[in-house]
């Protein structure tokens, strides 16, 4: 696997021959609060690409992974879903930044599965409704269908027979694969995944990553946050390394990881050094 | 104490029910039309949506209805822009104006409690629903009314239950429901405690089975396990929801 070389042009064509980034950050700028917590992030997945975001707490890496889908607006900087750039308007004297074209985002959005760190399943509805929501009322699909591909996807993740379940029912790891596959099911074209393990019991955490393990053998884009270092280095095609808002250092795992050119990666996967 | 003045009372009495119910669900459904809507305003942050409707509801929640119904029904009549319009054909009735000051009273109470609960819906489950791409409106009614609603039932069954017992005070611009039957009960016998002992232990009735509507909503609401069989209209009345 190459690493990225950003040879960019206006029209948001990359290096890497002809290939389009499927999602890409550019030079990306957030303040939140006083605190400037992204300084210039510049990230690009490439399709098929399996990109670990990794880095000490605080270094901006949810950040990061929501302004991709515009969940936080950045203040400056360019997001580029393939070959089209999210309009954004910069922040004007009070007022943050914000979303210029609500339609686009949606669309866009919809098209970025992002699976969170506490699930953020919906309470009120079961598993299966909870899979059904986007293919209905973002997709139009008809609910016969919407429940079909709900179906397929809860099965993928192993839990079709708890589809009538409520979140509350299901262990935390259940939580998690339901909402794996509630991303799935608007089909997306690339995955974003926030410490999709953090909150779960260590013994729990396991099926998770079988389960991201297979979407990342199936050839899908996916950017994932991560403490789980081990993981990051067997299913990614590239990992990133943030400190202090900024990428410190990017490239293939088994280089990065094994010989980490900066103080900070090097402290970071050792503390004891 | 006449023990047989008492059912007979409460059987008189019961002609009156009707339009207790009348009143008390029809303006339990416009408050609640109109509460949703302005609720989400309320719990707006932008000061431009959530002024007006916290100006609305302090002024209703500040101010007796009882006094509100009188500006209602000696006030409208005043107003010639009322009269001399189609209007008038609704409000020259008491009945419409007993419903317009209870309706616009419950809207106040029932936009504070629901902002209550609109408020304490998750953030991450808004952003799960905008992760997915789904419309703003179909955030707030699929996502956080519903979760807002559950969260707020036992304090929305409370002013149902208010609502109940306030619709007494549509006695006072002659109308015949509960109480207003009992006043007239009472002139024509001269037993006001017989007569209102009567009134109570229907109102009594009323709220019990208001109450008791709600603690099973409540309880299926709150999630019977998947395998447990529901009622059907309870399934419709979730899935409305
Ligand atoms: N609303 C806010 N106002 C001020 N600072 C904030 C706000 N939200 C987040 N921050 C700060 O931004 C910084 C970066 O947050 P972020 O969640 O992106 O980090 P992270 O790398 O994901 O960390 P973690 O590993 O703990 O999840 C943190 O130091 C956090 O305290
Ligand atoms: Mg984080």
């Amino acid at each position: 696997m190459q690493t990225a070389i950003d040879i960019h042009s206006e029209d948001g064509r990359h290096g890497r021959g002809a290939a389009t980034a499927s999602l890409r950050a550019e030079n990306v700028h957030k303040t939140l609060g006083t605190h400037p917590v992204l300084r210039g992030v510049s990230l690009a997945a490439y399709p098929h690409e399996v990109i670990s975001v990794l880095g000490a707490s605080g270094s901006g890496k949810s950040t990061l992974l929501r302004c991709l889908n515009l969940l936080e607006v950045p203040d400056s900087g360019e997001i580029w879903f393939r070959d089209e750039k999210l309009d954004i308007r910069p922040p004007i004297g009070q007022n943050g930044a914000r979303i210029g074209d609500a339609r686009q985002a949606r669309r866009v959005r919809a098209s970025l599965g992002m699976v969170f760190q506490s699930f953020n399943l919906w309470p009120h509805k079961t598993a299966l409704e909870n899979v059904t929501e986007g293919p209905v009322h973002v997709r139009g699909l008809t609910r016969r269908a919407a429940t079909e591909r709900a179906e397929n996807y809860l099965r993928k993740v192993g839990l079709i027979e708890r589809r009538d379940h409520y979140p509350r029912h299901l262990s935390g790891g259940q939580q998690q694969r339901v909402a794996i596959a509630r991303a799935l099911a608007m089909e997306p074209e690339v995955l974003l995944f926030d410490e999709p393990t953090s909150s779960l019991d260590p013994e729990l955490t396991g099926e998770v990553l079988r389960t991201i393990r297979a979407l990342a053998e199936e050839g899908r884009t996916m950017i994932l946050v991560t403490h789980e270092l081990s993981f990051a280095r067997e299913v990614s095609s590239r990992v990133a390394f943030m400190q202090g808002g900024r990428i410190e250092e990017e490239g293939p795992p088994d280089e990065v990881l094994s010989r980490p050119a900066s103080a900070g990666l090097r402290r970071f996967l050792d503390p004891a050094c | 104490m006449d023990i047989a003045l008492i059912i007979e009372s409460i059987q008189t009495l019961l002609g009156g029910v009707v339009l207790t119910l009348e009143l008390t669900i029809l303006s339990l459904l416009i408050g609640f039309v109109l509460s949703v809507p302005l609720a989400f305003m309320r719990a707006s942050r932008s000061p431009w949506l959530s002024w007006p409707v916290l100006a609305y509801t302090y002024v209703f929640r500040g101010t007796p209805l009882l006094v509100q119904l009188f500006l209602i029904y000696y006030g409208l009549g005043q107003l010639a822009f009322v009269r001399e319009s189609f209007l008038w054909l609704l409000f020259r009735d008491p009945f419409y104006c007993a419903l317009l000051a209870f309706s616009l009273n419950s809207a106040a109470y029932t936009i504070e409690v629901f902002r209550g609960g609109i408020q304490s819906v998750p953030p991450g489950l808004v952003e799960a629903a905008q992760a997915i791409g789904l419309s703003p409106t179909k955030i707030s009614l699929r996502i956080v009314f519903p979760l807002a609603f559950r969260t707020v039932l036992p304090s929305y069954a409370n002013e149902v239950v208010g609502m109940i017992k306030a619709s007494s005070l549509a006695s006072t611009v002659t109308l015949l429901e509960i109480t207003g039957l009992a006043r007239k009960l009472v002139s024509e016998t001269f037993a006001p405690y017989e007569v209102f002992i009567a009134a109570g232990a229907i109102y009594l009735g009323l709220t019990f089975l208001a109450s008791r509507l709600f603690n099973l909503i409540e309880l299926h609401l709150s999630g019977a396990p998947p395998d447990k069989a529901r009622r059907p209209w309870l399934l419709k009345l979730r899935q409305a929801l």
